[in-house]
C-alpha cells in the first residue's frame, strides 16, 4: 500500500506538523493492511449497502416556518461584522 | 441511603409524591462528591439545571446528556477543542421530547472526541474513569454517560452508538445500554459521525428504565429523513419475567480463541439462565461478521471524514489566528482536532479518493451487505442473538492508546449491529474475580426492541446483578 500522506492531508484540509505526519502515516499503513482482508471476500453477487433501511427519497412540504435565531447563531461566531460571519479576504490582490 | 442511588422508575415515583427538588439536590450533592474522581461531566452547574416546566411521564426527574447531542443554550462540544464555544440555537429532537416528558436537563457528559474511541481517553477534557476501578477506562465513546449512571451521578443518560459507543461503556460500567434499530430514534441534533450508523439511545440502571426512556425518545421525526415512520409501542408492556417461547442463538463466531475466559463463562452461564427461564438455545452462524471491524474502518471513517468537513472555523467553535482564508482552514483544523480525529479524517479521505474508491469504499459497502444477509438468515432461525459485548473486561488507562488497531478491535462484537442496523442491548451478566463488571449483548431483528426488553428484563430480574454498586 503506497500513499502520500501530504496529498491526503491536503485533500482533508489539515496542515500536519512534521512529527504528526510520520506517526499518522504509520498508523494508516497498519490499518489499511488490516482491511486488506476484505480482498479475499467474494462480493460479485453483492449489491453495495449505503443505507440499511433501503429508503427511497423522502419529501416533506416546502413551507416557511418561523425561525428567529439569527442573533443566537451570530452571538457565538468566532468573528462577526453586523449580521455577517467575518473571514479573511478571499480574493488576494495581484 | 441517598436518593441519588434510586433507579429512574423509583425517582419518578418519588418525584410524583414529593416533587423533584429533593431528588435534584441529592443528585447534585453526589456529583459534587464523586465527580472529581470520575470526570463524567463536562458541564455541570446546579444553578443551571433547567427544571421541568411541564409535568409528564418523567415528572421533573433529571436526565444527563452526552456532549454530542445539541442542547439549546448549553455549550455542545463533542469533547473537541474545535467546537469550544459552540452553543446550539436549537434542541435535538430527543432533548425536545425529554423536556416535553417533564425531564430536567441536568448536565453534559464526557466522551471520546467526536465519539471516536472505545475508552473516553481522547476527550479534550481528559479521560473519564471507571467507577469500579479508577485505574481503568469506562469504555467509550459514551464513557461519561455510562460512568455517571454507574456512579449514581445520573438516574439515566443519553448516549450515541456508531460502532458500540453505548454498549461497550454500559458493559464496562455494569449498566444497561440500548442501541435502538437504525431509524427508531431521530438523529436530528445529534452531531454526525457516521450518518448511516449513528443512533441515540439510553444508558440506565435497569432494563425497565431503558424502556421508560425509549417510550419518550423513539418515533418518527420529519426533521430526520432517515427516521422510520412506524408506531412506537409502550415498551414497558414488553417486560416479562420468563423467556418461554423465545429462541436464542449463540453465534459461534462470537466465542473465539483469545477472548477472556471469565467473560466467555459469564455469557455461557447467561445462556443457561435463559434455558431455565424457558428459552430454547441453539448455535447459529454469522460467517461474515469476522470482517465487521475492517468494513467499519472503511465505511464509517469515510462518512466521518465527510461529516467533519464542516469544521472550518468560520461559523462556530474554535478559529486559529491566521492571515489568509486557506491558512485559516488548515490551521483551525490542525489545532482544533485531536490525533484520533485526524487519523479518521485522513483514512476516510483516502478511501474516498480517486483511484481507491472502488477498492476500498465500494468493497466495504458490499461486504456490509453480506453481513446484513448473515443477520437476516440468523433471524429466520432465532428471535435473539446472545453474545459478549467485549472480548475482555475493562482495560487500564493508557493500555491501548499507543496502537489504534488494538483499540479498534475492542469493538469486534458490537460493530456488526451497526453495520446491519439491528437493535442491540448490553446488560450486566456478572463480575470477574477481580470485581470488574461483565456485559452481555442481546440483538434482535430490526424494530424488535420489544423482544430485547422481554428477554433482558426476565434475565435481569432472575439474576439481580444491577443491585451491586461500585465503592468510590
Amino acid at each position: 500500500m503506497s500513499f502520500e500522506i501530504e496529498q491526503i492531508a491536503e485533500l482533508a484540509r489539515l496542515s500536519l506538523k512534521p512529527e504528526e505526519k510520520e506517526k499518522l502515516r504509520k498508523d494508516l499503513e497498519s490499518i489499511l493492511s488490516y482491511v486488506e482482508q476484505l480482498k479475499g471476500v467474494p462480493t460479485e453477487q453483492a449489491e453495495p449497502t449505503s443505507h440499511v433501511l433501503n429508503l427511497e427519497n423522502v419529501f416533506r412540504k416546502d413551507e416557511v416556518k418561523p425561525c428567529d435565531i439569527r442573533e443566537d447563531v451570530l452571538k457565538h461566531a468566532p468573528q462577526r461584522e453586523g449580521n455577517f460571519f467575518k473571514v479573511p479576504k478571499v480574493i488576494e490582490q495581484e | 441511603m441517598s436518593e441519588a442511588s434510586l433507579t429512574l422508575k423509583e425517582a419518578v415515583t418519588l418525584a410524583r409524591k414529593e416533587g423533584a427538588d429533593k431528588i435534584i439536590d441529592s443528585l447534585s450533592k453526589r456529583v459534587r462528591e464523586v465527580d472529581g474522581k470520575i470526570n463524567a461531566y463536562i458541564q455541570f452547574d446546579p444553578a443551571r439545571i433547567e427544571k421541568a416546566k411541564t409535568k409528564g411521564p418523567l415528572e421533573g426527574v433529571p436526565v444527563s446528556i452526552k456532549d454530542n447531542i445539541c442542547t439549546r443554550g448549553w455549550e455542545t462540544t463533542c469533547a473537541s477543542k474545535i467546537l469550544k464555544g459552540h452553543v446550539p440555537p436549537y434542541d435535538a429532537t430527543v432533548i425536545a421530547k425529554l423536556r416535553q416528558a417533564g425531564a430536567a436537563i441536568f448536565g453534559k457528559l464526557n466522551m471520546d472526541e467526536f465519539a471516536f474511541g472505545s475508552s473516553t481517553e481522547t476527550s479534550t477534557y481528559g479521560p473519564t474513569r471507571n467507577p469500579w476501578d479508577l485505574e481503568r477506562v469506562p469504555g467509550g465513546s459514551s464513557g461519561g454517560s455510562a460512568a455517571s449512571v454507574a456512579a449514581d451521578e445520573a438516574f439515566a443518560a443519553l448516549g450515541s452508538d456508531t460502532g458500540g459507543s453505548i454498549r461497550l461503556p454500559a458493559a464496562f460500567c455494569g449498566i444497561v445500554g440500548l442501541k435502538p434499530t437504525y431509524g427508531r430514534v431521530s438523529r436530528y441534533g445529534l452531531i454526525a459521525f457516521g450518518s448511516s450508523f449513528d443512533q441515540i439511545g439510553p444508558l440506565t440502571k435497569t432494563v425497565e428504565d431503558s424502556a421508560l426512556i425509549m417510550n419518550v425518545i423513539a418515533g418518527h421525526d420529519e426533521r430526520d429523513s432517515t427516521s422510520a415512520n412506524l408506531p412506537v409501542p409502550d415498551y414497558t408492556k414488553a417486560l416479562k419475567r420468563d423467556a418461554k417461547g423465545l429462541k436464542i442463538g449463540l453465534p459461534k463466531e462470537y466465542f473465539v480463541k483469545g477472548m477472556d475466559s471469565e467473560v466467555e463463562q459469564a455469557v455461557r452461564d447467561a445462556a443457561k439462565v435463559y434455558q431455565k427461564l424457558g428459552a430454547e438455545i441453539k448455535e447459529v452462524t454469522l460467517p461474515h461478521t469476522a470482517h465487521s471491524v475492517a468494513v467499519y474502518y472503511i465505511v464509517a471513517v469515510a462518512e466521518a471524514s465527510s461529516n467533519l468537513g464542516r469544521y472550518d472555523g468560520v461559523q462556530y467553535g474554535f478559529r486559529a489566528k491566521n492571515g489568509n482564508l486557506r491558512d485559516l482552514y488548515f490551521e483551525t483544523r490542525d489545532q482544533g482536532f485531536g490525533e484520533e480525529a485526524k487519523r479518521r479524517i485522513l483514512l476516510g479521505t483516502f478511501v474516498l479518493s480517486a483511484g481507491y474508491y472502488e477498492a476500498y469504499y465500494r468493497k466495504g459497502q458490499k461486504v456490509r451487505t453480506l453481513i446484513r444477509e448473515d443477520f437476516d438468515r440468523a433471524f429466520k432461525e432465532v428471535d435473539l442473538l446472545l453474545t459478549p459485548v467485549s472480548p475482555t473486561p475493562p482495560f487500564k488507562l493508557g493500555e491501548k492508546m499507543k496502537d489504534p488497531l488494538t483499540m479498534y478491535l475492542s469493538d469486534i462484537f458490537t460493530i456488526a449491529a451497526n453495520l446491519a442496523g439491528v437493535p442491540a442491548m448490553a446488560l450486566p451478566c456478572g463480575f470477574t474475580k477481580a470485581g470488574l463488571p461483565v456485559g452481555m449483548q442481546l440483538m434482535a431483528k430490526p424494530f424488535a426492541e420489544e423482544t430485547i426488553f422481554h428477554a433482558a428484563h426476565a434475565y435481569e430480574q432472575e439474576t439481580q446483578w444491577f443491585k451491586r454498586k461500585p465503592k468510590i
